[in-house]
């Protein structure tokens, strides 16, 4: 094999894949970093306080000097915990919420691996998601760590399975799982409007899924006092934060593409088709990530038996029935929404 | 099930109502202010850190009567006192706050016949060992002469109600 072979056949492609992670991944730990800071921000104006302001103009060092706060601190490792799991548990937690980027389109052919079972990836990857926190439950050996790490994955697998219905409704009008096909077919009409009650309902689990207000009970302060992740301190700590920022971020970008037309403007006109697809995502992204902050400036916390209910008696019956009323529709061709194509 | 109370919940009516309210809270002035930067104002019966005045000729005030220490429900004033040889006054020798024990109830201040004992506006005087708040005669006077305007002012403007 020549050089040349072995550069356009192996070496290039990997280089090139390579460049395309680290163009999501830095922006992604950025915009992790600033959005503990876009959090405390909204919930201090909602709460009639005037939140970070001190480190940096408008404290917006804060990010910095929180991670560098974490970076330098001791890690404690209980002496009774599982050492391994313990330290593989906030990595798997961190590294799975990264590999879920790989599919989000950030454009039009702008995304990392754009292939056909996007939206099931997404889903497995959430699924998988649960492990960094039970294990991290089990590993540290401590009561309150154990009862988070429970509670959380009674949560997600509970909220998951009307998640899957809700998406497997969207499906059969978009006829495909890859996530650029379905941001395309809402070119003429963004999902949110022909499904306003599953895009609510898709919102409301992802609260769940990624456990924010009103259902963080994994972490819920006053009983878990910190849920699974109690033990953890220093960077495993960090890691924990950042996978669950992250994965906020990940869910809404998922949510801006389900339903709020991913890269696509809001009209399709000239000073608005002008700006680039993923800034079109990224302020998508950051008005949902603001309504799920916005919630938790607002709403108290969910008893477990409640979300429980919710989860089981509310949603799986209601989703499974706009499932059935949808492919009914489908089925027969009713095409009561124009401009969906029904595939 | 409550017909009114299905269709609230369904359209998730009150959660609206709620996000609804904390919105138009962005829009309210702030109820808290850049606190070592700025502050609110203090009244001038505000009980902070101890102070032992003088009289505006340098001489101390305080003429080891006691009615603080007896009078102290924290019990955190310590007087010994003994007879000055230069003009046979009586004076403290040692006079020591445990500001740890301090309850900052303002009766010794209350009690002085002399004005002697106050208890000051100044209200940042953390410190990083207890002894450091274990404050002895010369630190007192220290803060006296430090406060001793706001003191003054404080003297006169509470002279009415006591």
């Amino acid at each position: 094999m020549t050089f040349q072979e072995f550069w356009t056949v192996d070496l290039w492609p990997l280089i090139w894949i390579v460049i395309k992670i680290l163009c999501v991944v830095i922006p992604l730990m950025g915009a992790v970093a600033y959005i503990s800071l876009y959090q405390r921000k909204i919930m201090a104006v909602m709460q009639l306080r005037k939140g970070p302001n001190v480190i940096g103009p408008w404290g917006l060092a804060q990010p910095l000097a929180d991670g560098l706060k974490l970076i330098v601190k001791e890690w404690v490792i209980p002496a009774v915990a599982d050492k391994p799991v313990f330290l593989i548990a906030p990595m798997l937690s961190f590294v799975l919420m990264l590999t879920a980027w790989a599919v989000i389109p950030f454009g039009a052919g702008l995304t990392v691996s754009n292939i056909n079972l996007g939206v099931l990836f997404i889903f497995a990857i959430s699924g998988l998601d649960v492990y960094g926190i039970v294990l991290a439950g089990w590993a540290s050996n401590s009561r309150y760590a154990f009862l988070g790490g429970l509670r959380t994955t009674a949560q997600m697998i509970s909220y998951e399975v009307s998640m899957g219905m809700i998406m497997a409704s969207l499906l059969i009008f978009t006829g495909s799982l890859n996530l650029s096909m379905i941001v395309v077919t809402q070119q003429h009409i963004w999902f949110i409007i022909p499904f306003f009650p599953l895009a609510i309902m898709f919102f409301i689990c992802i609260l769940a899924e990624t456990s924010r207000h009103p259902f963080d009970l994994p972490e819920a302060e006053s009983e878990l006092v910190a849920g699974y992740n109690v033990e953890y301190s220093g960077v495993l700590f960090a890691l924990f934060q950042m996978g669950e920022y992250g994965n906020t971020i990940l869910m809404s970008a998922v949510f801006a593409t389900l339903f709020l037309g991913g890269w696509l403007p809001i009209f399709d006109i000239a000073p608005l088709n002008w700006i680039p697809g993923p800034l079109w995502l990224i302020a998508k992204t950051a008005v949902v990530v603001f309504v799920i902050y916005w919630l938790q400036a607002t709403l108290p916390r969910f008893r477990y038996d409640q979300l429980m209910r919710l989860g089981w008696k509310v949603f799986l019956p209601l989703s499974l029935a706009i499932f059935i009323i949808l492919a009914f529709i489908a089925h027969y061709n009713l095409n009561l929404v124009p401009h969906i194509m029904i595939g | 099930m409550n017909i009114t109370k299905f269709l609230k919940s369904l359209f998730l009516l009150e959660i609206l109502t709620g996000m609804k309210t904390s919105f138009k809270l962005i829009f309210r002035t702030r109820s808290t202010i850049n606190y070592p930067y700025e502050k609110m104002p203090l009244s001038t019966r505000f009980r902070g850190e101890h102070a032992l005045r003088r009289y505006d000729n340098g001489e101390e005030r305080c003429i080891g009567c006691k009615l603080c220490e007896a009078t102290c429900p924290a019990q955190a004033i310590t007087i010994k006192i003994a007879e000055r040889t230069a003009d046979s006054t009586r004076r403290t020798t040692k006079y020591e706050i445990d500001c740890l024990k301090c309850i900052y109830c303002g009766l010794c201040e209350e009690a002085c016949p002399v004005d002697a004992i106050v208890l000051g506006p100044n209200f940042e005087f953390s410190k990083e060992t207890r002894n450091e708040l274990i404050y002895d005669k010369e630190k007192l006077l220290d803060n006296g002469d430090r406060w001793e305007p706001v003191l003054a002012l404080k003297q006169r403007s509470e002279a009415p109600y006591r």
